[in-house]
């Protein structure tokens, strides 16, 4: 299908243009900040072995020019090398981000598909039924929406997790338990997982039904809503025909909502120490691992490219305008 | 042949129909209203709040105070308590609420009240400033795209595109680690932000202008020899003006979000290390979380900072929807709202296609064709 | 519910007395319509009567505004929120069924959903000014056959439906595989085709045409009136034809109704209305339009702009507009009432005692001697 193979070029080049810009922002920003990483590296603790593999890294004594650097780099990329991490002992970034990134994506698509359903719906609702006792859900949908994730997710820890002791308040499972596929392992998993889910559920949603329900008064309002009430269909299906077209920008809007929401995640991770790929992030950043930050960032990128990806597949299935476009 | 009445006839649609009623009515709007009261209050904070802040953010309190002995006997505990010379005790901090500290103390002593109010100003300016920043950026991306059309329009379309589509946070992550300045200048982080925010804005332009392009006093300016730039400086900016300010308000609400973000992550400098960075809210939530006081019940502590950011996006969010119920009037309640039903004393919802029916005579079904009132009419 | 197919015995040549004896089928009576509630309702139809007979053309002419799509649609409980119905009554005949003296009449303001949704469709279809936004985007013209079909003849099967829908296509001059085809992937004409053919698949009795060719080229919309008028003529529906061009009525309508500002101005045979209009209002209309036959008159149009309903003059609302406006047209309004012999009724003081009419509203009526619109058809 066209229309999919012209999306798939567009993330191509999206995804060149991210990689491109945080392999040369280190090298090409004034100020010389090689040198201020490696000094500030020494300062957090990098041994004379790591700042040696930073020098490496950001080529201080290689002198074959950036060109060259570049093509070594995306090279090194192809084979899946994403470099050395300078404070986990010096493990290959590759190997950090895979078992970080599990719990991240687990997280991430339970909460993402659960808001974006929910919020849906909620919103359908809210526009169908507008003016019903239900409408207050709209100014605490704009008060949720202006909250930041992080912030929601101590409210949420203070009041469920040290207040009423519901939900543990941190980590992604017991740390007293083995790893392994024994019920207890998975129960805790699930356990530790519910209250972070519910933050980036509770935040995100509120988007989404006020997206939702603005594009469905906005379709309520065409003639062929109308046309299907004069047809003397049930209410049901009049319901379906409205929001089976009020869904369309939700889902073509996608990468906005998709990338607001995996920012909030990674701040939601952060604050409820989920080894996940936003806390991997965070103690990059605090550390200056730089080898780190800049792969993390490289894998957000193509997670979030693939997830739009996805929404364009399922745009191209319920917009018949899309398949047919040239 | 036939030509459409309108044009004839010229003159405006007149039915107040949800479409039809073009009067300017959002400056009523509650929304608008609640909106602009909130932001005032932030606004006069951030200019007034160094002023009145009875403690500089950074003092540290010794963690020993000295006991003033209230009125009546036997109260100067800190006397006796632990013999400590000099009338000292030490302080048990944080402090809850109290006279002294109105919203308390960190665990260091600092007074969070005064740390709330040097912290507004620096939110604010940088949220304002991405949020200028990118509308212009939006507004020079989009309407070039839109207006130039054709090759111009593929390169900046894509341009925007890409930048929606690399999710924002981690780009300014990256950003803000390696630009200089970043921990300390709130024009540098404000640029930053700017720079990640842009693109949705530009995106929503580009349409509008796209549109207007093709429109009859666009086309006419067009016809009549006036230049490029005049036609959109003169024709199609003042058109744009309620998306432009949409947009504006909703890349400010990202850079408010954007910025404390940042500074939760330690990204955006430190108020008490040298260089020093601004104070603000995000800073605060950061050192909360650094000292473990989130699940110890210090809700003093950070309840404000996350409070006045969802109050400052609310009231952004809150002047988007007004401006959003302008730009498309059929978001906003007209007449036959639940409320006004009730007021008007009559039971009823407003059902899609079934067009409720009030008051009038409760005349019984007729069962008589053709009745006389028909018959008047065509009868020669 | 009897089905007729389109073989069946049918008026399909309505005589000339026909169409003025025949009984009526909807009636409405002293239809009332608001926008709104209370002290801001704005009266957009005011005390209107109307009288549709079976397989009669009733025009329905005036301004953008006039209240003519408000009339229409409330009378059949689609106008959309704010509107509400402040009183009167849209009586529905349903056809006699063999055997029973006549079928049970309904108001269909006083009906309920269940009741309404039956007469919907079966019996009152709808054409809408554009089909592109009348027809669902996302699903194709077959499904949106057979939705109707499911719900109204659940007895047919799957493959039945299909094949009526290839029926009702072929009958509009398509071909049966455009079922599988989505609405954009029609041209204009094409698209309202399928929306004529989708209100005739229930045999409806009568059928609301609410601007149903404004939206085309005018060569596409001969086309499609000359089809829809064939296929009156072969089905026998009674049509109400909505429509700012006069001239478009005349040839098309039985009788035609003109409204201005919410109220009935004047009512009478097609032919009359068209040679000697008898109020200012119309005969201002008529000369709006270049005629599509016959010699081109001068056009003079009306002075001023359709009124706001919410701000209407005292008195005709049409009197600042109107070159012949007395004192008594600024005090008192007129109602719709017989000003002649021949039944011709009109809302207008000129006509009243003691008033001179002016020569241009005081041309010969031609009377009988007009032809109904059936035979001009014929006659063309």
């Amino acid at each position: 299908m066209r229309f999919i193979a012209r999306r798939v070029g567009f993330y191509v080049i999206a995804a060149w243009v991210a990689i491109t810009v945080s392999f040369f922002l280190p090298r090409m920003v004034p100020g010389d900040p090689v040198a201020g990483i490696i000094a500030n590296a020494s300062i957090h603790g990098c041994n004379p072995y790591c700042v040696k593999a930073l020098e490496l890294e950001f080529g201080v004594f290689n002198h074959s020019n950036l060109l060259v650097q570049y093509l070594q780099y995306w090279g090194n990329l192809f084979h899946g090398n994403l470099g050395v991490s300078y404070f986990e002992s010096s493990q290959p970034v590759t190997t950090l981000i895979a078992a970080y990134l599990p719990w991240t994506i687990g997280l991430l698509g339970v909460a993402t598909v659960i808001s974006f359903l929910l919020g849906t719906t909620i919103g359908i609702f809210l526009g169908w039924r507008r003016g019903s006792r239900l409408d207050w859900v709209v100014p605490s949908a704009t008060f949720f929406q202006a909250i930041p994730y992080f912030f929601l997710a101590m409210v949420l820890i203070e009041v469920f997790a040290s207040i009423l002791k519901w939900f543990p308040p941190q980590y992604g499972y017991d740390i007293t338990l083995t790893p392994g596929w024994s019920l207890g392992y998975l129960g805790s998993i699930a356990d530790h997982a519910l209250l972070p889910a519910f933050t980036v559920v509770l935040a995100s949603a509120a988007g989404f039904i006020l997206g939702m329900r603005n594009q469905m008064l906005t379709t309520m309002d065409e003639d062929f809503v109308l046309v299907a009430r004069a047809k003397g269909l049930h209410s049901r299906r009049v319901v379906w025909y409205a929001a089976r077209n009020a869904i369309l920008p939700s889902v073509s809007n996608f990468s906005l909502a998709i990338s607001l929401v995996v920012a909030g995640q990674l701040l939601v991770e952060v604050v409820f120490n989920y080894p996940g790929i936003g806390y991997l992030l965070f103690k990059a950043v605090i550390n200056h691992d730089y080898p780190l930050v800049q792969g993390v960032f490289v894998v957000i990128v193509l997670v979030v490219l693939a997830a739009n990806l996805i929404a364009d597949v399922v745009y191209a299935f319920i917009d018949p305008r899309a398949r047919q476009e040239a | 042949m036939s030509t459409d009445v309108t044009t004839l006839l010229a003159g405006p649609e007149p039915a107040p129909t949800a479409r039809g009623s073009r009067a300017i009515r959002f400056p009523r709007s509650p929304k608008i209203i609640a909106g602009l009261v909130i932001l005032a209050v932030f606004a006069v904070l951030a200019i007034i709040g160094p002023i009145i802040s009875p403690y500089s953010p950074n003092e540290i309190n010794q963690n020993w105070v000295k006991i003033t002995c209230q009125q009546g006997p036997g109260l100067c505990i800190g006397e006796i308590k632990d013999g400590v010379p000099g009338g000292y005790v030490p302080l048990e901090v944080p402090l809850g609420p109290s006279s002294a500290h109105p919203l308390g103390t960190t665990l260091l002593g600092q007074d969070v009240w005064s740390q709330l109010l040097n912290a507004t100003r620096p939110t604010l300016v940088v949220a304002f400033l991405a949020g200028l920043v990118a509308t212009a950026l939006s507004i020079l991306v989009g309407v070039s795209a839109g207006y130039l059309g054709g090759s111009a329009d593929e390169g900046l379309s894509l341009l925007s595109n890409v930048f929606l589509a690399i999710p924002g946070l981690p780009l300014l992550i990256v950003l803000a680690s390696y630009v200089p300045g970043a921990d300390t200048s709130v024009i540098v982080i404000g640029l930053i932000v700017a720079l990640t925010g842009w693109a949705y804005g530009s995106r929503v332009l580009r349409a509008q202008t796209l549109s207007l392009r093709n429109r009859d006093f666009v086309e006419a300016a067009r016809v009549s020899g006036e230049g490029r730039l005049r036609i959109i400086l003169a024709e199609v900016m003042p058109n744009l003006l309620p998306i432009i300010a949409s947009s504006f308000l909703f890349t400010t609400l990202y850079a408010i979000g954007a910025y404390v973000s940042l500074a939760f992550l330690g990204l955006a400098g430190t108020p008490t290390s040298s260089p020093a960075g601004p104070w603000n809210w995000g800073i605060m939530l950061q050192q909360v979380f650094d000292n473990n006081a989130v699940n110890t019940g210090y809700w003093w502590w950070w309840l404000p900072p996350g409070i006045c950011i969802a109050l400052v996006g609310t009231s952004l969010a809150l002047l988007n929807f007004g401006i959003d119920e302008f730009i498309n009037p059929r978001l906003r309640a007209v007449g036959l709202t639940r409320k006004a039903a009730r007021k008007a004393g009559i039971g009823f919802r407003a059902t899609l296609g079934f067009t409720p029916v009030v008051g009038g005579q409760k005349a019984p079904v007729s069962s008589v064709s053709g009745s006389n009132d028909g018959r008047e009419g065509s009868a020669r | 519910m009897s089905e007729m197919s389109p073989s069946a015995p049918a008026p399909s040549t309505p005589s000339h007395s026909f169409t003025r004896q025949a009984e009526p089928v909807l009636e409405i009576r002293g239809l009332n319509v608001d926008y709104g509630f209370g002290t801001e309702a704005v009266h957009a139809v005011v005390d209107c009567d109307l009288v549709l007979r079976r397989g009669q053309v009733l025009g329905l002419a005036g301004e953008s505004g006039s209240g003519k799509s408000t009339l229409s649609m409330a009378a059949i409980r689609l106008l959309r929120s704010p509107g509400v119905i402040t009183g009167g009554e849209v009586l529905f005949h349903p056809r006699p069924v063999e055997g029973e003296s006549s079928g049970a009449t309904i108001d269909l303001l006083r009906a309920d959903e269940a009741a309404l949704r039956r007469v919907r469709w079966s019996e009152i279809s709808v054409v809408f000014q554009s089909a592109l936004n009348a027809l669902n985007p996302v699903i194709t013209i077959g499904a949106q056959f057979d939705d109707l079909l499911k719900v109204h003849r659940p007895h047919l099967s799957s493959a039945q439906r299909w094949d009526r829908g290839v029926e009702l296509l072929e009958m509009v001059g398509m071909t049966g595989d455009r079922l599988r085809s989505y609405s954009h992937e029609l041209s204009g004409g094409m698209r309202q085709r399928a929306m004529i053919a989708m209100a005739l698949a229930l045999e409806p009795q009568v059928m609301i045409l609410d601007e149903p060719t404004t939206a085309l080229d005018v060569v596409t919309q001969r086309e499609i009136l000359e089809e829809l008028m064939g296929l009156r003529d072969r089905l026998g529906f009674a049509a109400l034809f909505i429509t700012h061009d006069l001239s478009l009525l005349v040839e098309l309508a039985d009788e035609i109704v003109v409204m201005y500002a919410g109220r009935l101005m004047e009512r009478a045979p097609a032919a009359s209305l068209f040679r000697a209009p008898r109020v200012p209002y119309t005969y201002g209309l008529l000369h709006c339009f270049p005629p599509m036959h016959g010699e081109r008159k001068p056009m003079e149009g009306i002075p001023g702009s359709p009124p706001d309903l919410r701000a209407l003059p005292s008195g005709c609302s049409f009197h600042p507009r109107c070159p012949w406006a007395m004192e008594r047209c600024r005090k008192e309004t007129p109602v719709l009432t017989r000003i002649d012999a021949s039944g011709r009724e009109a809302a207008c003081w000129l006509h009243s005692d003691g008033a001179t009419v002016p020569t241009e509203l005081a041309v010969a009526d031609p009377g009988d001697r007009g032809l109904s619109a059936a035979t001009r058809r014929v006659a063309r």
